[in-house]
């Protein structure tokens, strides 16, 4: 019974860290139709500049939000440099994304090597909380709170400002949004930033649970696709309820089948296709 | 002209282990030939269908695994590629209704997620593939009395089902049913009111594209006698895939030449630097920004134009005057 609370704790800890990674995909996915490829990649450098941050003295949380803000900048170059040159050429985009997924993941093991680096959990963090009885480590019940206040602020973002409507409207029909004078293509880099930064933000906070090594951008991009084509792209929610359903199949399927692990991550999201080709939140395609 | 050109570069493949100095040039010989059948099945569906697959080393790598599980439980040769290619053919059958739900970019990530499945059952299911340590075969075979054991036996054996998936191929998008492939991938609509079953068409190409894609796996298990879960990760996939973009989708010789850029520049560059990856990564977004249509294509533009600035009396004459007449 224990062993069932503490495995839904973290894997509800879990499914906060994939939100905090697949909301940008989904926003990036959905807004500007970029399948981004680089998002595992975003989320592995982000963590590396994380765990520089921290050696040079920087503390945790700042360290977290600096990679956060770093890996935007980079996003927004990306995004301005490259994509840009690539309206609504897919293929290329794939292609593009794909290609700088790999230059940033031999550049990552050029920068700081192959050996995995681990991130202290930041010491206040230490130890275990008890919930209803039982002991949870209490940094995953920190990821858990960060995962929720961000999700609330996105919804807030998205819901109630100009911006958000703004997005919304670009989400939903970019060319009527621009014959009433929304900059789309300002909205597309704002929103290139903010996903790509969330993906850094969340790769230094998954260091404490998942350390930093090559091939966790191979590691996290399936897990955010999952989560994308189960909660269908471009919608929030569906992408706040997808992490969880994934965090659950992810951290179960790993305990109990763990050869099968990945067929069990996968094959909710081909039943999603099957029967429900938008995914569970999104809409059908015009 | 044409069919001299075709001779000359025949006898030339034939006689490569004569010509060529070493075993090692003869190895590199046979990986171009085994890459190219997998970048011809690949480019069926990527250049012909217009469907972009990014999970056929998912494919690739279930002929091998396949074929290695069942030279392993002491089946014949010929059983085991038989059985082999059955299973590829099975695969690729699922991977097609699972895929063709969507086109486009959700066609895209759905090929991701299917060979990251495929890459996670190899790297997990250890009680069958052994995990990352992967699994070897002890022999090739030797049809009929011809040993490939030996660098030169092994190419010819190469080159002839190269040969066999070059005609084949070009007699499939050739025929009838290649064209109505290149109408669902132009105009699906259209094809869809001519009272052509689109979806049909696409799964049909579909388990075409991934037969190939299983005798070059088979070809690989072969050459190597080893296949790990490095065969089918994403990144497998994407050098596939830039095989057939660098050299020019939709054409015959373009897979040939991206397979032959793809092998040399690794060996090449494997030998001078350790960044493959980064160098990998550098042709995909080179490629792609100046060159999208690839190099075979994109060099017969590069070169025409260079005729046309170093001729320009050979020009059309219209353009020629419209060039005039703006200068």
């Amino acid at each position: 019974m224990n062993l069932w609370l503490v495995l839904a704790g973290n894997s509800v800890a879990f499914g906060g860290l994939l939100f905090l990674l697949s909301a940008g995909f989904s926003l990036i996915f959905g807004l500007m139709r970029i399948p981004n490829l680089t998002h595992g990649s975003l989320s592995m450098i982000g963590a590396y500049f994380g765990t520089s941050l921290i050696a040079a003295g920087c503390g945790f949380w700042a360290a977290a939000i600096a990679a956060g803000i770093g890996v935007a900048i980079l996003g927004g170059l990306i995004e301005r440099l490259l994509l840009r040159r690539l309206p609504g050429a897919e293929l290329a985009q794939v292609l593009v994304t794909l290609g700088l997924s790999f230059m940033i993941a031999d550049l990552c093991l050029m920068g700081w090597g192959g050996d995995p680096i681990e991130i202290a959990t930041p010491p206040v963090l230490r130890g275990a909380t008890l919930i209803a009885g039982v002991a949870f480590p209490t940094y995953r019940v920190a990821v858990i709170t960060v995962a929720t206040v961000i999700a609330s602020g996105l919804w807030v973002l998205l819901e109630r400002t100009r911006l958000g409507a703004m997005i919304r409207a670009g989400v939903d029909d970019p060319a009527m949004a621009r014959v009433v004078g929304i900059r789309v293509s300002r909205l597309f880099t704002i929103v290139f930033c903010l996903g790509a930064g969330l993906a850094g933000f969340a790769g230094v906070i998954g260091g404490p649970i998942l350390s930093v090594y090559p091939g966790l951008d191979q590691d996290m991009l399936p897990l955010a696709l999952v989560v994308v084509i189960l909660g269908g792209s471009g919608s929030l929610v569906g992408s706040f309820v997808g992490s969880f359903v994934v965090g659950f199949l992810y951290n179960f399927g790993q305990a109990m089948l763990p050869e099968l692990a990945y067929v069990v991550l996968f094959l909710p999201m081909l039943i999603v296709l099957v029967l429900r080709p938008q995914g569970l939140f999104g809409r059908a395609a015009p | 002209m044409r069919w001299l050109a075709l001779s000359v570069s025949l006898v030339l493949l034939a006689t490569v282990p004569f010509w060529v100095a070493s075993d090692y040039y003869v190895n590199i010989a046979s990986q171009i030939l085994l890459y190219a059948v997998f970048a011809l099945g690949l480019n069926v569906l990527v250049g012909y269908t217009g469907l972009v697959s990014l999970g056929h080393a998912g494919l690739f790598g279930i002929a091998a695994y396949a074929g290695a599980i069942f030279i392993n439980g002491g089946a014949d040769h010929l059983i085991a590629i038989l059985g082999a290619l059955a299973a590829t053919l099975l695969a690729a059958a699922v991977f097609a209704v699972l895929t063709l739900r969507g086109t486009g970019l959700g066609f895209v990530m759905i090929t991701v997620a299917l060979g990251q499945i495929v890459w996670g059952v190899a790297y997990r299911w250890i009680s069958i593939t052994n995990g990352d340590n992967g699994v070897s075969i002890a022999t090739r075979p030797s049809p009929f009395g011809l040993s490939l054991a030996t660098a030169p036996g092994f190419y010819w054996a190469t080159l002839l089902v190269f040969l066999a998936a070059v005609v084949t191929i070009a007699i499939f998008v050739g025929s009838p049913f290649g064209a109505s492939l290149r109408g669902t991938r132009d105009q699906p609509r259209r094809m869809n009111a001519l009272g052509y079953h689109v979806w049909m068409i696409r799964f049909l190409a579909f388990l075409f594209s991934g037969l190939w894609s299983g005798v070059a796996g088979m070809l690989f298990l072969y050459y190597n006698q080893f296949v790990s879960p490095q065969v089918v990760a994403l990144g497998a996939s994407a050098e596939a895939l830039l095989m057939v973009i660098a050299g020019g989708t939709g054409t015959l010789l373009g897979p040939i030449a991206g397979a032959a850029l793809v092998v040399v520049m690794k060996n090449v560059a494997s030998a001078y630097i350790s960044r493959w990856n980064l160098v990998l990564g550098a042709i995909f977004v080179t490629i792609v920004i100046f060159m999208p249509e690839g190099l075979v294509p994109g060099s017969v533009r590069l070169w025409r134009w260079a005729v046309d600035r170093l001729h320009p009396r050979d020009v059309e004459p219209g353009r020629g005057a419209r060039q005039k007449s703006g200068a």
